[in-house]
């Protein structure tokens, strides 16, 4: 989706704000979004892809004053709502309804440290041959679409040249929405700077943008 | 099913939403308080750039081991136990005389957590996200880092589950340092590519 979320290129941010000695969480309640995010029993359907999703459909003007991890609060409360995990009144009165069920199949402490080393890899074997190989010219298109994408508006209609092929990977536009993996071939694109931000740009600097195969067509 | 407004009915203060949220949550058993607290702590003590670091000193140091990262980076970095949740496929870069690799995530905050633990607030900020890739010079400016014109700049915007490490220079005289000494003078931003290694001398 053409949302707020899609940066890259864009101006009027101002100086980026470095801070010495940096805590890993600033707030006592950061670390519990966070903890939450590695811990929480994800209803069916929830997946990373969604998770990004659910951050990019914030109002816009909202995503810009909130924080980092209030975006992620803000996501982790819209998709426990959208999948019924519980009720806006529950989350009002702070407390769950007292006649359901509690479940008992929580993430306990002790089996933490192994999601933390968990690999989960999105590469996945398919049928399909891969359409690009390393060094060809290929173009991302112009794709606008309503949903979750990994294609950013600045390289769409942009010209570049395939350095990786790292197999087929999970598509994101398709998991997010809950329609499958639908895996394609995965390729990291070299696009001139000139080819994306024009004659004004340098001439040795390259952006290297990873795009799955139906984001690209060829040259 | 849920609107794009919920947030108007609940608290603006974060902290309260979130004590609200992780009430209903454990109610309703889908949470284990316990393993909140073992995560933040898993990422305040143990998951950390010194992992990255350690994983740059060996390739410093051990040649052989240098051709497998920037062949195969996850199954180097599983080698040494640094793979895992959000690294779960590397690719390494090499920065040399004439070329800077850069990584950023310019539509979220994708970030190797098992090299490098969880990004630093400007990695994150609107800032750095809107001008890595368009400004990438003036960005390493304000780290510090001033690049002749003929050094090419390679940004890695991270849109898919591969996770990007930069190798560093080595600084001048290093020969002969051990890995973990090596490894002291790896920052983080020296693996994202908004500095360089320490020098010996300047090491704290």
């Amino acid at each position: 989706m053409n949302g707020i979320h899609d940066m890259g290129g864009m101006h009027g941010f101002g100086p980026i704000e470095l801070e010495a000695n940096e805590p890993v969480f600033h707030e006592t309640w950061e670390g519990r979004v966070y903890g939450i995010s590695r811990a929480m029993t994800r209803p069916d359907g929830f997946n990373g892809d969604l998770g990004r999703y659910t951050r990019e459909i914030m109002p816009p003007d909202l995503y810009l004053r909130s924080s980092y991890y209030e975006r992620w609060l803000w996501g982790f409360e819209w998709a426990l709502l959208h999948f019924g995990s519980m009720t806006l009144d529950e989350l009002k009165a702070g407390e769950g309804s007292k006649a359901a069920s509690p479940r008992n199949d929580a993430l306990t402490a002790d089996q933490v440290s192994a999601t933390i080393s968990h690999k989960m890899p999105s590469d996945r074997a398919i049928d399909t041959k891969a359409g690009y190989a390393v060094g060809d010219r290929v173009r991302a298109k112009n794709l606008n679409p309503s949903h979750h994408t990994r294609l950013p508006r600045y390289a769409r209609g942009k010209t570049g040249t395939v350095r990786l092929h790292h197999g087929a990977h999970v598509l994101p536009d398709s998991h997010a929405q809950g329609q499958g993996e639908n895996p394609e071939h995965l390729y990291t694109v070299a696009f001139t700077a000139k080819e994306l931000w024009g004659e004004d740009a340098s001439p040795r600097d390259l952006v290297m943008l990873d795009l799955w195969e139906s984001y690209l067509e060829p040259v | 099913m849920a609107d794009h407004h919920h947030h108007q009915h609940l608290p603006s203060d974060p902290a309260l939403r979130v004590k609200a949220l992780e009430t209903v949550l454990t109610e309703k058993g889908l949470i284990d308080p316990a393993a909140i607290d073992a995560a933040i702590d898993a990422y305040e003590h143990k998951v950390g750039p010194h992992r990255g670091a350690r994983v740059v000193a060996r390739a410093w140091s051990d040649q052989d081991f240098k051709r497998r990262l920037l062949e195969d980076a996850t199954r180097a970095c599983d080698e040494m136990g640094s793979v895992g949740a959000q690294g779960s496929h590397i690719v390494a870069v090499e920065n040399g005389p004439k070329i800077h690799n850069l990584v950023v995530c310019t539509l979220c905050s994708c970030y190797p957590w098992p090299l490098l633990g969880l990004p630093p607030a400007w990695y994150k900020s609107f800032a750095y996200r809107s001008r890595a890739v368009i400004e990438p010079r003036s960005v390493l400016a304000e780290f510090g880092l001033e690049l002749d014109d003929d050094v090419e700049i390679q940004v890695w915007d991270s849109t898919a589950e591969i996770r990007y490490l930069v190798i560093p220079q080595r600084p001048e005289g290093t020969d002969g340092l051990e890995p973990d000494a090596l490894a002291a003078l790896v920052t983080r931003d020296s693996m994202i590519g908004t500095g360089r290694a320490l020098q010996p001398e300047a090491k704290p």
